[in-house]
């Protein structure tokens, strides 16, 4: 019988079927972060438990950590506490752990492609919803909560009900400008926040198949902003060219065992999705969020949609309220729209070809007077690169911060974060209220478009600089 | 986890669609490393910021089934968002679609979450206004949701219910099967990644 990728990476992980019980699913990669853990390590002291496979778990420090004076102890003591917390827990229990300023430290879904950790056909799970960016290599990866978190901990399994399929075909070639970010954003808008719900989302199509693997990681990173679980990308050479040389990689005989493996991870070509989805990259131009839930976007050429034309009662008072909260007018051009505040980075956007592209934009020109720029890489690594390559130097120079690796004000847990009432252009994954800080007005961009906006002062795209 | 057979209370009605995960518990709440104290952060933003929030609505004081629109829990998987709806006193929520991670969350901990058709929504959403006092039943044995003789039947596989029923970790259970687990392990392939750990610090006292 033919099957999709995603069934066939879950009937590979299968420990135990039963009829009326859900699948016992082995993971293989558990990956480990601050804030979602502590009480998890408490459930196994508890219950006089052992961390099953400390081998096959990695812990870091990601989202409370500061991105500036990163050499100093952390000045919140709440976060200080939960920091100390989790490098408690991984001593007692045999974890690696990747602490602030380490080298291999930065957030959790940069390092582990990074490292060579994420494989094609590997289960990868983590306590944040952001895990399905390792999709992106061909692994089924999802996030799961807390109780889950003790649960592979314990067993380096989880109970799981068979999620849906769902292909999203991105036909033709991106136009210049358009980026991944832009086809991910304009994705959400099509199906809604809920239009992925259930289902394992799989992306294909030339243009896919055309994009760098950190592309597809941006893509793959927001497929839970659609309500999916998990998306992914089949492995090709792109994937095994990352990956070949990798600090985790395979190597000798053993990555080619692993690359004869790896091209049979496919879909059939006579699978059957749940669902499927036709976007045409051609017609995709930079996409900009103007609301509260990343589905409320449009082109960045468009105006802030009027809430009386969403036919679903829903929908208009969510739009209602999403105006009142950002502050914002219908019929405001979104080119129109002035920002305080450009935030760079995140699981989204914080790899080294997303703070290239903004530096592309940025060199030569100055950020706009009254705007910050905060730059801040995914991880210790590519700041490390990105320095090599001189990057920093164009972003200071520019008038932009450089920072240290973090989630930073992506979410605001430490202490980069915006005041109430500010606007932001952020190149991260979410515009929910209050996300970036308390009374914070995001709207979500691509790295170009937000190294634009930093120059303009206002939503901005390269080519009207 | 705490059982989960029937439970009678009054409605919270909360009018949104797309509650997501930032709303229920905001970031700044989830630095605690216990399960409890949550409450206090449940809808932080919008208890501080409209006084006529529902949670701020006397009428409502004391609510123990929040009905939200659809999309409710999506975001972030931050379980921080179930634990402060128990630690406030819910003990189910009522909607027409949870996002996938909220909701597994939800089942593992105890608070049932609740799928029911928008329509059923709208009508506990005005007879909330109408009468606030007014009672519903959440009934894991017979699956319904009932009120003013009104049965509104929903679905919960029959392992999920057992769990709930009976209040069963998880853990135990799948940790019955470790050698189902280890025979799996035997034959997983050489080359998959393992990361060398430090060496573990002594347990116990």
């Amino acid at each position: 019988m033919s099957s999709t990728l995603a069934e066939k990476l879950w009937e590979s992980h299968l420990v135990r079927r039963e009829p009326g019980e859900p699948d016992l699913l082995y993971v293989d990669l558990h990956l480990v972060h601050e804030v979602t853990s502590p009480q998890a390590f408490d459930g196994l002291r508890l219950a006089g438990r052992r961390v099953r496979r400390p081998d096959l778990t990695l812990a870091t420090e990601d989202h409370n950590v500061p991105t500036a004076g990163i050499d100093q102890p952390i000045a919140d003591p709440v976060s200080a506490i939960q920091v100390e917390t989790l490098r408690r827990n991984c001593a007692e229990f045999g974890v690696r752990l990747y602490p602030m300023g380490d080298r291999e430290q930065g957030i959790v879904h940069v390092i582990g492609p990074q490292l060579g950790l994420t494989q094609p056909g590997m289960t990868i799970v983590c306590g944040d919803s952001h895990t399905s960016t390792h999709g992106a290599l061909g692994a089924l990866a999802f996030g799961i909560g807390t109780s889950e978190v003790e649960h592979v901990l314990a067993s380096q399994t989880l109970p799981l009900r068979p999620l849906k399929t769902m292909a999203v075909t991105v036909t033709g070639q991106l136009p210049a400008g358009v980026t991944a970010k832009d086809v991910i954003l304009a994705l959400i808008s099509r199906i809604g926040t809920g239009g992925g719900q259930g289902h394992t989302v799989e992306y294909r199509g030339p243009a896919v198949e055309a994009m760098s693997m950190e592309a597809r990681m941006t893509v793959c990173n927001m497929s839970i902003e659609a309500g999916a679980r998990a998306g992914m990308v089949a492995p090709d050479e792109t994937t095994f060219g990352y990956l070949k040389g990798r600090p985790h990689a395979p190597s000798g005989a053993a990555w080619d065992e692993a690359l004869a493996h790896w091209r049979t991870l496919r879909s059939d070509p006579d699978a059957v999705f749940d669902r499927e989805v036709v976007l045409d990259a051609a017609t995709l131009t930079p996409y900009v969020t103007w609301g509260t839930n990343p589905s409320q976007g449009g082109p960045l050429g468009g105006v802030v949609p009027d809430p009386a034309s969403f036919a679903d009662p829903g929908q208009r008072a969510a739009a209602e309220k999403a105006l009142a909260y950002m502050g914002l007018a219908a019929g405001t051009r979104l080119r129109d729209i002035r920002v305080e505040t450009v935030f760079l980075g995140s699981c989204t956007n914080g790899r080294l070809e997303d703070l290239r592209a903004a530096a592309a934009v940025i060199q030569g020109r100055r950020v706009a007077d009254g705007v910050r720029m905060l730059v801040v890489p995914g991880s210790m690594r590519v700041k490390e690169q990105a320095e090599l390559e001189g990057l920093h130097e164009v972003f200071t120079a520019a008038g932009a911060q450089w920072r240290s690796a973090g989630c930073s004000m992506c979410l605001g847990m430490n202490p980069d974060q915006l005041r109430p009432g500010e606007r932001s252009a952020s190149t991260s994954n979410r515009n929910f209220e209050g996300r970036q800080g308390r009374g914070g007005r995001t709207h979500l961009v691509s790295p170009p478009v937000a190294a634009a906006t930093a120059v303009a002062g206002r939503l901005a795209s390269p080519d009207d600089l | 986890m705490e059982k989960f057979t029937e439970h009678t209370g009054r409605v919270a009605p909360l009018r949104r669609s797309d509650v997501d995960t930032d709303q229920i518990i905001p970031a700044e709440y989830l630095k605690r490393v216990s399960r409890t104290g949550f409450g206090d952060g449940l809808f932080a933003a919008w208890r501080s910021a409209d006084p006529d929030f529902v949670l701020n609505r006397a009428q409502h004081a004391g609510a123990t089934i929040l009905v939200a629109g659809p999309d409710f829990g999506t975001g972030s998987s931050r379980e921080h968002a179930v634990w402060a709806l128990q630690d406030y006193g819910f003990r189910a929520v009522l909607s027409p679609r949870f996002g996938d991670i909220f909701r597994g969350n939800s089942l593992k901990a105890g608070l049932l979450t609740v799928i029911v058709p928008a329509a059923t929504v709208e009508d506990l959403w005005a007879r909330a206004d109408r009468d606030p006092a007014g009672e519903v039943t959440v009934d894991l044995v017979a699956r319904e949701v009932r009120y003013d003789g009104v049965t509104v039947a929903f679905e919960l596989d029959d392992h999920t219910r057992w769990r709930l029923l009976n209040g069963f970790d998880d853990i135990g259970l799948t940790l019955r099967h470790s050698d189902a687990i280890a025979r799996y392990e035997a034959a997983r392939p050489g080359w998959l990644p393992r990361i060398p750990g430090p060496a573990p610090a002594a347990r116990g006292a």
